[in-house]
């Protein structure tokens, strides 16, 4: 470390001081109820047996972490999440793509892109609901006239899938949109001249300096499909080991009252989010957009 | 190596925007030919139909020969440098260079041994595995060259290569790219808005305006023989000093005083069908100071009185400016050029000239001064359409 001057220590304490109000605020805000669900998660403390609660250290993570259908709900959030933002990337892309090349009509367009954005999780869960239902789903219908496919684990999966992509590729679209911005047109023009097709520009190209763009993209969108609760909950409730480990916390949280396990598992959670944040800000050095990481 | 001919090339943008119109060039093979003009004048788009980045409208471009028009530009074996260098900054300099060269899926001994011949030429040995963030703008100028070279393409267009570097840098690498030029004749189309470059680095020089060609030709020809008021005004700086005045009995009537016509001149005048009304053309350089010359000399030109505005010594020579009497010129075409290059020096009292004089020159500010010009070396335009009227066939 090379010596600070006293300049740069002023300032620095300057930047601390602006910090702090907001600083204040987020530990009033997330710190606290971490902290506590941390608490609650070494007790035994269900409320239907107020009085048996007790201080058990781990004893509720071992409960959860070696129950199986704990590691089902796992594997089943892990296998939404994986699939859903792969296909939100592609699709997500493509509509970024159109977008950013179209020249009539841009605002319009961009405006329609985003109203299934737009639209209330829950009530677009129900709007898909209906249309697989087995006895009004108009869609369930095209495939047989008595298809259930919410009643079977694979469909169910598939349309769980479904729902979160069809809500979530014109977000994913917008923030891939903001990268292409940073792709000058003179890069592509130098590429053609260089002897590259459309394919080669894109993936030699674009996609490399938009890197720091897809991430942070992949981040928010894994962030939050890791943690898919509504397009289960109004779908399938769970049903047919479909339930994701957010399904499962409320089940034993709010259904069960197991504050103790219910506890444990959202502290498991939030272990498991910070994990992935870690692997795209460490592994794959993931920055704001605009941001090339500052060490290139 | 190849010969590009432009034939009738003309461009309009979806918009509507006509921005080249009936370009006519021929390009010879290993040519350094310079287009240049105030910015907007198409310069870019002309270039870029050559690249193949901008459709043709109407018209045929040629390379070899051939019909070029409808062929992708990766298709052209053409190497394009750009003003923003357009360096891809995931990659380090040895891979921008190799770029084309892997598209091209040369075999990586021969992308290898290339590179590095490039780099030499270049100057890059030490930078090659750096990224081009981290070079400086000379740098990555010349990375921008080399990956231009290492291809060997039939042409190189380059679109304002130097405009993003400092003043002295420009100069220095303009000497450079002369020499790769030559070095390696490779036919090369260079664009610019700046005439001084455009003068030092071209075998030829297009001058266009407005989407049209004005003039092609040697930079000596533009200099001493400019087709209209637009090229006389752009071509030379300080720019040529232009003044109304009127042909009558053998002899103009200047705000400078009267002129006579030298029989060179007035020959050219009439094969030209001048009218009375004209605008005299005077190259700051074809002043001097009359105390400086000796009795033939001042016997051969015209002698002036003026007051020096402005005096500004260079070292090597001193520009005064001076007010005139009289009216100030006016023609559309100056109005445009004025408008187009910038220069909207705007002076109530007359016209203003500008001189350059010799070092040894005593003029000082607010000091009248004996001004001496060769009326041999004066040009004459028509100001209804600008068109030169002491053009030598
Ligand atoms: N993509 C475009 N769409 C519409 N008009 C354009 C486009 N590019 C350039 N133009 C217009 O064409 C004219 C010539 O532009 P350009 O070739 O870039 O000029 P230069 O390079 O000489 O400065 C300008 O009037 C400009 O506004
Ligand atoms: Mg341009």
């Amino acid at each position: 470390m090379k010596a600070i001057t006293e300049g740069k220590k002023a300032e620095r304490r300057l930047g601390l001081w602006l910090c702090a109000p907001a600083a204040l605020v987020m530990v009033a805000v997330t710190a606290y109820p971490i902290i506590y669900s941390v608490w609650l998660s070494l007790q035994r403390y269900d409320l239907r047996f107020p009085a048996e609660r007790e201080f058990v250290g781990l004893e509720n993570y071992v409960t959860v972490l070696t129950n199986s259908y704990w590691w089902s709900a796992f594997g089943v959030t892990t296998l939404i999440t994986v699939i859903s933002v792969v296909i939100e990337l592609v699709l997500g892309m493509a509509l970024a793509l159109v977008m950013h090349r179209t020249l009539v009509a841009r605002g319009l367009i961009r405006t329609v892109a985003l109203i299934p954005y737009g639209i209330v999780t829950v009530v677009a869960a129900f709007s898909w609901r209906y249309a697989w239902d087995d006895n009004t789903g108009y869609l369930a219908q095209l495939f047989a006239p008595d298809a259930a496919p919410l009643t079977q684990r694979a469909s169910a999966l598939g349309i769980i899938v479904l729902a979160e992509v069809w809500k979530t590729v014109p977000f994913m679209a917008l923030l891939l949109m903001a990268g292409l911005a940073l792709v000058p047109e003179d890069l592509l023009k130098a590429a053609s001249m260089d002897g590259a097709g459309p394919w080669q520009r894109f993936t030699k190209v674009m996609l490399p300096v938009m890197k720091p763009a897809i991430l942070v993209a992949l981040l928010f969108r894994t962030l939050d499909a890791f943690r898919i609760f509504d397009n289960i909950f109004v779908l399938t409730s769970g049903a047919q080991q479909t339930g994701s480990v957010s399904m499962q916390t409320y089940n034993n949280l709010i259904r069960g009252l197991n504050l103790g396990i219910g506890s444990t598992m959202s502290v498991l959670i939030f272990i498991a989010v910070a994990a992935i944040a870690f692997l795209f800000v460490k592994v794959f050095g993931a920055a704001a957009p605009g941001n090339d990481g500052g060490k290139r | 190596m190849a010969e590009i001919v432009l034939d009738k090339v003309t461009k309009r943008y979806p918009d509507g925007a006509l921005a080249v119109s009936d370009v006519d060039i021929t390009i010879a093979d290993g040519e350094f030919i310079i287009l240049v003009g105030p910015s907007g004048c198409g310069k870019s788009t002309t270039l870029n139909m050559i690249a193949g980045l901008e459709d043709i409208t109407d018209g045929e471009l040629r390379i070899d020969g051939q019909r070029v028009n409808e062929r992708a530009p990766k298709d052209r074996d053409i190497a394009m440098v750009f003003q923003s260098y357009a360096l891809y900054p995931h990659m380090s300099v040895r891979e921008n260079m190799a770029f084309p060269l892997r598209l091209a899926h040369v075999d990586k001994e021969t992308i290898n041994r290339k590179v590095e011949d490039a780099a030499r030429i270049l100057d890059l040995g030490q930078h090659l595995d750096r990224k081009p963030g981290n070079l400086s703008g000379g740098q990555r100028q010349r990375v921008a060259m080399g990956r231009a070279i290492v291809r060997d393409p039939k042409a190189f267009l380059m679109d304002e290569p130097l405009s993003n570097l400092d003043a002295k840098l420009r100069v220095q690498m303009r000497t450079s790219v002369a020499k790769l030029q030559r070095r390696l004749g490779t036919t090369t189309v260079y664009v610019t808005h700046d005439q001084t470059e455009a003068m030092t680095l071209g075998d030829r020089v297009v001058v266009m305006r407005g989407g049209l060609v004005q003039q092609i030709g040697s930079p000596q020809a533009l200099y001493d023989q400019p087709v209209n008021l637009f090229v006389a005004g752009f071509i030379g700086s300080p720019s040529m000093n232009f003044l109304p005045a009127t042909l009558a009995d053998g002899q103009l009537n200047t705000p400078l005083g009267a002129v006579p016509l030298t029989d060179r001149i007035r020959r050219l005048a009439e094969a030209a069908k001048a009218p009375r009304e004209v605008i005299v053309g005077l190259r700051p350089e074809h002043f001097e100071d009359a105390e400086l010359l000796d009795d033939t000399e001042r016997a051969r030109g015209v002698t002036f009185t003026a007051t020096v505005e402005v005096l500004e010594s260079m070292g090597s020579d001193k520009f005064a400016y001076f007010l005139v009497e009289g009216e100030t010129a006016t023609s559309a075409e100056l109005d445009t050029l004025a408008a187009e290059t910038g220069s909207t020096e705007m002076t109530d009292s007359g016209p203003q000239i500008v001189t350059r004089l010799s070092a040894a020159s005593a003029a000082h500010e607010g000091a009248e001064l004996d001004v001496w010009f060769d009326p041999d070396k004066l040009h004459l335009f028509d100001p209804g359409d600008g068109r030169t009227l002491t053009h030598v066939k």
